[in-house]
């Protein structure tokens, strides 16, 4: 009885799986710049860019989800301007919540890869200049491969974040089933549904089983990635 | 060929540097936080000094009067750092090809089999930087610096990370560098025994000033500079020749143009470049031609400049036919003799104060305390025998070439 999933238990998995997917894929080249400026840059205004990167993790999920709402909804500012002139819909779309979740997940991201970067020996970096390579050129044949593991780990936390963000979803795109009905929120219909016990908690063991193997692989991707480039 | 002018500021450190040279190996000597790296870094366009001009060959690197600064990839000065900065991700054979993926084909000089025969680091090809000693490392980043086609060899303190035996290992190659390419080097180094060994022109630095500058033996043998060059291992370099072997008592004869010195046997050639260094410690002085001595090697000279000193101990300089010669006495040696400037004395060094292990070898050379003979040109053949991983020595073929260089 526990395996039978019922059809809009498996609509929710599948939904949260392409949603974490994406979210974690979209934030990645992003995340990967503000990293670098972080890490590497000396501008007017970094700490406020930290700060903003950070925002997320501190603030609560449903002020983050509202400002969203403000933001990109219909008569948002952004989302009237994206509806408009490139036809892109967040508002009350799956897409949206794959942009909820990955501005939940992107400050987890930026970290594991700014703490790798920052874990890069310079000298590597000027050592292949004086052999000739530009700055692009030694970004993506040094310090590109020596973070691979930062940005391994990233991708995991982002997913890991993305597969369990409710607040910020809910309230930006709402709870509608087979568009914006994440896993999470399909657990939370279920409690508030009588006789629902039985979906709640057979959702909750897929979530457990989901989140254990992202982490059981960023470990394995994680040791892989730190051999090759330690070289052992 | 070489032209460095240099004005830096770093907070409290002032670096107020000029220098040439034309070619060989320019060693950059001095303490700690003398200024040396900084200059070598401001060749290589690591730091971009407040005020500079640096021409290496006919190209202009660093002019910041006429604002031409050359970003550091463009600049073809391969750079040899002390702790290797071998890339870890990359294969030896990923890392010695590096440079080659952004030099122009024109541009290109060095064989890659013949780079990796001369520092015998075939059998590491496959292997990846964590897996190598220390020798291994430095010799690999040597060869991946020459596979960039550059103009000009930046080598700081490649050495010091290294124990005495790495080193010895390393010098033969650093040797050959010097006497088989037409690549200019700049060599950064706190040891004297190092640079006695390598250079072809000395620069020495003192708290981010230039204190002399010139060829090598001439600096070397300055009293006035004792202080810099740390007095206890300073003294003479001299150029000679192998005459013969005395093959009964298993020495070698030298011909220099002090005359003649005898030493250990010389594992080398009839012919062969020696370089040997006499430290001022070790020679002694006699007034008369001194007779019923066990020492062999006597070398008249004339006194040329007495060290002003208030301590035990005083310097003199000595010219030998040419040839400068440092002796280390005490002053009341030099009351007792009346020794003066101009006057005609006996140098007297003891044969074995040339350290057998340290001839020939290549082994033991650093770390011996007593009088080096250094071997310029063919202390390969030697250390051939030594070491299997050295390749052949080939004739000293124009492997390599300098673009713009000759």
């Amino acid at each position: 009885m526990l395996a039978a999933f019922s059809a809009e238990e498996i609509t929710a998995i599948r939904l949260s799986l392409k949603v974490a997917f994406w979210a974690m894929t979209a934030s990645l080249p992003v995340g990967i710049l503000v990293a670098l400026m972080l890490a590497r840059g000396r501008f007017w205004g970094m700490s406020l860019l930290n700060g903003v990167v950070h925002l997320p993790l501190i603030m609560p999920p449903v002020v983050t989800g509202y400002i969203l709402l403000l933001l990109f909804g219909r008569r948002g500012p952004l989302g009237q301007f994206l509806d408009e002139y490139f036809g892109i819909v967040f508002a009350f779309r799956w897409t949206g919540a794959a942009l909820a979740c990955a501005i939940m997940g992107f400050p987890l991201m930026v970290r594991s890869i700014r703490l790798s970067l920052d874990a890069v020996d310079r000298g590597l970096e000027s050592a292949a200049g004086t052999l000739g390579a530009n700055r692009l050129w030694v970004f993506l044949t040094i310090t590109l491969p020596l973070i691979v593991p930062g940005i391994l780990a990233g991708m995991i936390l982002s997913f890991a974040r993305s597969f369990g963000e409710f607040g910020a979803t809910i309230t930006f795109v709402s709870n509608i089933p087979g568009e914006t009905q994440t896993l999470p929120s399909a657990i939370y219909t279920f409690t508030q549904t009588p006789g629902g016990d039985l979906g709640a908690l057979r959702l909750t063991l897929v979530s457990i089983a989901i989140s254990m193997t992202a982490l059981l692989v960023s470990e394995l991707l994680a040791r892989e990635a730190t051999r090759r480039v330690v070289g052992l | 060929m070489l032209e460095v002018m240099v004005r830096h500021r770093l907070g409290d450190f002032a670096l107020d540097a000029n220098f040439a040279s034309d070619g060989g190996l320019t060693a950059l000597f001095g303490r700690s936080g003398s200024g040396k790296t900084s200059l070598i870094s401001a060749i290589a366009g690591l730091i971009r000094p407040d005020h500079a001009r640096i021409v290496v060959g006919d190209e202009v690197l660093t002019d910041t009067d006429r604002h031409i600064f050359v970003p550091r990839h463009r600049r073809r000065t391969a750079y040899i750092f002390q702790e290797g900065r071998l890339f870890p991700h990359l294969t030896v054979r990923q890392n010695l090809l590096y440079g080659r993926w952004f030099t122009r084909p024109l541009q290109r000089h060095g064989d890659f089999t013949q780079v990796v025969d001369m520092l015998g680091i075939g059998h590491l090809l496959r292997r990846r930087p964590a897996l190598l000693s220390g020798g291994e490392k430095q010799r690999v980043a040597i060869g991946r610096a020459l596979l960039a086609s550059p103009r000009l060899l930046l080598m700081d303190e490649p050495l010091a990370s290294l124990d005495e035996d790495r080193k010895a290992e390393i010098l033969p190659y650093i040797e050959r560098l010097r006497d088989e390419t037409r690549l200019p080097i700049v060599y950064v180094s706190h040891s004297i025994a190092e640079v006695a060994r390598l250079a072809s022109t000395l620069v020495i630095l003192s708290e981010g000033r230039i204190a002399a500058a010139g060829p090598a033996a001439e600096v070397m043998t300055r009293l006035d500079l004792f202080p810099l060059t740390g007095s206890p291992e300073t003294g003479a370099i001299i150029e000679t020749r192998i005459v013969d072997h005395d093959v009964v008592f298993g020495l070698t004869r030298l011909r220099a143009a002090a005359g003649e010195l005898r030493v250990p046997r010389l594992e080398l050639p009839v012919g062969s470049k020696v370089r040997v260094r006499i430290r001022a410690r070790d020679v002694m002085i006699a007034v008369r031609e001194p007779t019923g001595l066990s020492a062999l090697n006597v070398l008249p000279g004339v006194i040329t400049e007495i060290s002003p000193s208030e301590g035990p101990i005083a310097e003199l300089r000595l010219d030998c036919s040419g040839d400068a010669l440092i002796a280390r006495l005490t002053r009341q040696s030099i009351a007792t003799l009346k020794l003066s400037n101009g006057k005609k004395v006996y140098a007297v060094i003891k044969s074995v104060a040339f350290d057998r292990r340290a001839i020939g070898s290549g082994s033991d050379m650093a770390k011996s305390a007593d009088v080096e003979a250094v071997v310029a040109e063919d202390l390969f053949a030697g250390a051939t025998r030594r070491d299997h991983q050295l390749a052949d020595p080939a004739p000293a073929a124009d492997w390599i070439a300098t673009p713009g260089a000759g």
